[in-house]
């Protein structure tokens, strides 16, 4: 680890004073540490803002405005995102570990950085950090993408992500100019629009809040995490899924895939089958083996597809009242 | 080391007595036999039944400390002006080293010593040291490869001079794919043939075996011919496992404090050995043993990976000389998992024959595996150990590859080879319609073995095993067994003192170190049984060379070696203070006895004293004895068949065939290890053995990349190491196991309580889906595999 200046800010102002060049913003500082240990960061300034005002607790009104710095503790347990927005509370209390759960942001874990051991290893000068190659395409690719894979091989690291996006949220971005607002769907970046950076928050932005829509009674969601083992494991596969029923009919379905591609995967084609049925395991199965079309596995990654056909089936039949959460998947009871 | 030797049922050297000793299994029935035992040993000791403080479950010694942090480990120690050491590391799998610029480290402040490592501990030697490359510098085999190391006055100046010593490489074409290595055509990890050492605990693998390429062996173990007892089978079961590189993976990394002073070395290390880490350094820097001091007070786990001082060890000391200052070098995690050992992989072919009952008629084993850069791959244990059978022939080949070399690991050569041979077993049984049980019954004489199964059958619940593949829906619940057999090991350089002082206080000293098992309360029981105390009143004082000599923690020989020499010990002082002290209570020696924490007497009803009293009446401050390990009563015991050491695992698990995944919900062990000294510690250690096991079965795996030669997953983030939500149900049972042969008459767990875990889970498996995994780890993506044409209902 390099060594740094350390500034401790207490308002939005004064962290936007502080952010430039060579200079990083230090939440929880999970993602952060992590990366300062491997020499993949080597910052001159870290911005602490772990003590700014006004970026934590979650507002409830016609919607959920949510503070960067609430961590994921707070969001998984809120009375209001367990019953309102179900998805992002399993998301929330299945990321990590207990410990991490306790320190790490919401807004940390929508903006860290990929888990790919190549990205991860500082002798590995890869495309994302601005080399020439994507090891991942002839190497050991077990964990990587299965879908946009071919510049870049990374898998969208949040997890908080995965639900949010499904529930429609937005990021209210801050800088010295004023704020805006933006879809986090439209957020991130593929590796084609920039294969070194994983988002658009702009230099001299703060991210100051996350923004979710309203949801209806009639509304019913859900998160599955798949993995090698529960404690402490990065999702192979997981899903979020969003219905509005009407009845037992899917009026309206929205369905995203973590761990699938670089960015997280908006399963449109899974939708379109359910969007209009009636809620049946039949139908769950079709819109998981629907989401897969247009694979394209690498040498090691292709039990992925399979592993999503069941995190998609299971998780909308989780949603949906007709399954408990599932025993595969993390947290699922035994 | 002076492991015991001689013919089995030998008699002792020198003057004897003849004794009644218990011997049999207390679940099924004891029996007494007569036996000559050197008229020095003290009377036998009874069955646990009989006994006050050995045998019942006892709360760890230092628990306290250990919870509490007040338990100092190597990485605790500070000493006066210390300094913090860092390696610098090869970054390339294989190359020359070309020069090594040190210059701008040494100048960076607070720097205060660079060392240029002149000698690579772990890799093979070339049996012909004129064929090495020539070069100025140890040729770098593999990538983590120590090459410098830096003292500095912080651990930060010391991280950051280390980035600045800068080694200039000239790379070779490598190769760390074990199948690659093979190949006519892969590049040679070593110019010639070459061979490894091996350390205390084992590993190493067998020597002056031909050589041809990367591929060292076979190695080869042959009884009767093979071709004849397939020619008289009337089945055969053959197949292919395969296993991967695990990872020691131990808590605390290797590390140590070196402090080199005038007068002599005192190293504090985090080792399974403090013997063979003052032995190696006493080498390397031609100091009599005398002069050099290995202190381990406390560890944090070894698994086989830290006998000897190795690299770290003589590197800090070197540092330490140099800077004339202590130096203070724990390894970090990458380091732990590149550079100081694992398991080697496996490639196994195994094919057995059988009669129609069940008889073995042939047992046949070619195995290729890879412990990098150095041997030690051989996985032939269970097949030559295990099972009754006239004609056997095991091949074993090490394949060198650009990797960290292997080291010993918790019975090497054992959970792989017991991966393929229960597997084996299983499938005979199957197609056989014979239960694998009474299979194992019929092919498996030894007594223990009978006994747990006959136990686990019961307890387990094995009636309601159910035919293979039972479940239609997507998740499938099956159970399995497998056994293992290790040896009964004795070191016979194990030795305690025991002292008593006037104020009646008692210690007991020796070299030993605790690996983690609980050695110390151990010893405490076996000084408070002949005293009448209770263990937490014996102060125990060991890992320190200035003790007794000790026994490696390794091999599953610490508490077989250790306490008989500790109760001798004991029981002689005992003896001396009854001597000493009976004038004055006017009482004959051979009258007094402990009872109840009270020193009494069979002629006097009055005499009651608390020990403190009646030492208060030594003339003298006070009395000591040190005894030392004496071979087993009947010598040496063979190493496989009836005499083996053992356990049986059942394992149930779900498999879920649409997730991929396999959850374990059960496990249950069933195990000997001679006298059960305490059975809380034991079911502490066999619980550690079978989570190991399962990690082994179903997450560990050591990742390389092909391209550049690099771990991918040198950490414990994605190395996966079983976590607390994975850990099933486990239940654990120790038989009592009287054999007569010590007078503790125990012997270990270490090794017997992981073998058969990962085989079991695999047997599991196949009952719950129909299908064989025959690939460790069983991750999805293997499962997947596994189940792809036969079962998964997404394939």
């Amino acid at each position: 680890m390099n060594r740094f200046s350390f500034v401790d800010c207490t308002s939005v102002e004064d962290a936007l004073g502080h952010l430039g060049a060579g200079a990083e913003v230090k939440a929880g500082g999970i993602d952060v540490l992590d990366r300062l240990k491997e020499g993949l960061d080597q910052p001159e300034k870290i911005i602490n803002i772990r003590n700014v005002q006004g970026l934590s607790g979650i507002e409830v009104s016609n919607g959920l405005r949510i503070g960067p710095l609430v961590t994921l503790a707070e969001v998984s347990e809120h009375e209001a995102v367990k019953r309102d927005y179900t998805a992002l509370s399993h998301a929330a209390s299945h990321a990590a570990t207990p410990q991490i759960r306790n320190v790490a942001t919401i807004g940390g874990n929508l903006l860290q950085r990929p888990r790919c051991w190549y990205f991860r290893h500082a002798e590995f000068p890869c495309r994302r950090k601005g080399g020439e190659i994507c090891f991942a395409q002839d190497g050991e690719n077990q964990y990587h993408a299965i879908f946009d894979n071919h510049t870049c091989a990374i898998v969208a690291p949040s997890t908080l992500a995965v639900p949010l996006i499904a529930l429609g949220a937005q990021l209210e971005l801050t800088s010295k100019d004023g704020k805006r607002t933006v879809p986090l769907e439209k957020f991130y970046l593929t590796p084609e629009q920039n294969v070194t950076r994983e988002h658009s928050l702009r230099p001299g932005e703060l991210l100051t809040a996350i923004l979710i829509p309203a949801t209806s009674r009639n509304t019913k969601s859900a998160y599955q995490k798949y993995a090698e083992k529960d404690s402490h494991d990065w999702p192979i596969a997981d899903a979020a899924v969003v219905l509005e029923m009407d009845g037992s009919t899917i009026r309206k379905s929205s369905i995203v895939l973590g761990a699938a591609a670089p960015t997280p995967m908006r399963a449109t084609a899974a939708e379109a089958v359910l969007n209009g049925k009636v809620l049946s395991e039949r139908v769950a199965r079709q819109a998981g083996k629907a989401a897969m079309e247009g694979a394209t596995p690498l040498a090691h990654n292709g039990y992925k597809i399979g592993l999503f056909h069941t995190a998609i089936y299971r998780t909308v039949l989780f949603a949906g009242g007709m399954m408990g959460r599932d025993r595969s998947a993390v947290g699922g009871e035994v | 080391m002076a492991f015991q030797e001689g013919q089995q049922n030998s008699k002792p050297a020198g003057p004897v007595r003849n004794e009644t000793l218990h011997v049999g299994i207390a679940e099924q029935q004891l029996k007494t036999i007569q036996r000559d035992v050197p008229a020095t040993e003290p009377p036998p000791l009874g069955p646990n039944a009989d006994l006050n403080v050995i045998g019942k479950p006892t709360r760890r010694w230092d628990g306290k400390a250990k919870v509490t942090g007040a338990a100092r480990y190597t990485a605790d120690i500070r000493l006066p002006g210390m300094l913090y050491g860092r390696m610098v590391n090869a970054s390339v799998p294989y190359a020359k080293v070309l020069s090594i610029d040190t210059s701008a480290a040494e100048r960076y402040p607070g720097v205060k010593a660079v060392y240029v490592i002149t000698h690579i501990d772990g890799n093979a030697e070339l049996r012909d040291k004129s064929k090495e490359i020539r070069s100025q510098y140890p040729i770098v085999r593999y990538a983590g490869q120590p090459v410098a190391a830096v003292a500095a006055v912080s651990p930060q100046i010391a991280d950051d001079a280390a980035k600045l010593v800068k080694v200039a490489y000239q790379e070779f074409p490598f190769v760390i794919d074990r199948d690659v290595a093979r190949q006519a055509d892969a590049p040679l990890v070593y110019p010639g043939p070459a061979d490894q050492a091996g350390t205390a605990g084992g590993g190493g693998g067998p020597k002056n075996v031909p050589q041809v390429g990367n591929v060292h062996g076979p190695a080869e173990k042959q009884v009767g011919y093979v071709k004849e007892g397939f020619a008289d089978a009337e089945i055969t079961v053959e197949a292919r496992f395969t296993t991967q590189v695990q990872t020691h993976s131990a808590l605390e990394t290797h590390g140590f404090v070196a402090d080199w002073k005038p007068d002599g070395l005192t190293v504090y290390a985090s080792t399974q050995s403090t013997s063979s880490v003052r032995e190696e350094l006493a080498y390397v820097f031609k100091l009599p043993k005398s002069k050099v001091r290995v202190i381990t007070e406390y560890m944090g786990g070894g698994f086989g990976a830290k006998f000897g001082a190795g690299n770290p060890g003589v590197v800090a000391t070197y540092l330490s000389q140099k800077a004339n200052a202590p130096v203070w070098l724990m390894l970090d995690r990458k380091e732990e998992h590149l550079s100081v050992g694992n398991r080697p992989d496996s490639d196994q072919e195994l094919k057995i024959g059988a009669k129609k009952d069940g008889t073995l008629t042939a047992m046949q084993l070619v195995s290729y595996g890879t412990a990098g850069t150095g041997t030690g791959a051989g996985c032939s244990g269970p097949v030559v150990n295990m099972y009754e059978c006239k004609n056997k022939w095991t091949r074993e080949y090490d394949v060198f590859t650009n990797a960290g070399p292997g080291a010993a690991f918790r019975a090497p050569g054992h959970p792989q080879g017991c991966f393929a041979l229960e597997q084996a077993i299983d499938e005979l049984a199957e197609r056989l319609d014979i239960d694998p049980l009474d299979l194992r019954d019929k092919i498996d004489a030894n007594p223990q073995r009978r006994v747990e199964r006959k136990l686990g059958r019961e307890k387990f619940g094995w009636s309601e095993r159910r035919r293979p593949n039972s479940d239609s829906g997507p998740v499938k619940r099956g159970i399995g067994v497998a056994q293992a057999v290790w040896y009964r090991i004795v070191n016979l350089d194990s030795a305690a003192e025991v002292r008593l002082s006037k104020d009646g206080s008692i210690e007991l000293m020796s070299a030993v170190q605790d690996i983690g098992g609980g050695i110390k309360t151990v010893l405490a029981q076996v000084v408070a049984e002949e005293f009448g105390l209770n263990p937490d009143e014996v102060m125990i004082r060991i890992g320190d060379t200035r003790y007794p000599v000790g026994p490696p923690s390794g091999g599953s020989m610490t508490t077989a070696s250790i306490t008989p020499a500790a109760r001798n010990a004991a029981y002689r002082l005992k003896r001396e203070f009854f001597e000493a002290v009976a004038p004055a209570l006017n009482a004959s020696p051979d009258d007094l006895y402990f009872s109840n924490g009270s020193l009494r007497s069979k002629s006097s009803s009055s005499l009651s004293l608390s020990l403190r009293q009646a030492a208060g009446k030594m003339k003298t401050e006070e009395l000591s004895v040190r005894a030392n390990r004496i071979p087993d009563y009947s010598g040496k015991m063979p190493r496989t068949g009836a005499t083996t050491l053992g356990g049986v695992h059942f394992a149930e698990v779900s498999v879920d065939t649409e997730a991929c995944r396999v959850h374990v919900e059960r496990v249950l062990a069933v195990q000997d290890c001679g006298r059960p000294m305490n059975p809380l510690a034991l079911e502490s250690q066999i619980n550690g053995g079978v989570l190991q096991g399962i990690s082994y079965a179903l997450y560990e795996n050591r990742v390389l990349n092909h391209a550049r030669g690099l771990m991918v997953n040198a950490n414990l983030e994605q190395y996966k190491v079983v976590g607390s939500v994975e850990t099933p149900k486990i239940e654990v049972f120790v038989i009592q196991d009287y054999q007569g042969q010590s007078s503790t008459d125990a012997y270990g767990i270490g090794e017997p309580a992981t073998m058969a875990t990962s085989a079991a889970i695999a047997n599991a498996f196949y009952n719950a889906t129909g299908v064989r995994i025959r690939q460790l780890p069983m991750t999805p993506s293997n499962v997947f595999a596994a189940l792809g044409k036969n079962g998964s209902t997404l394939a």
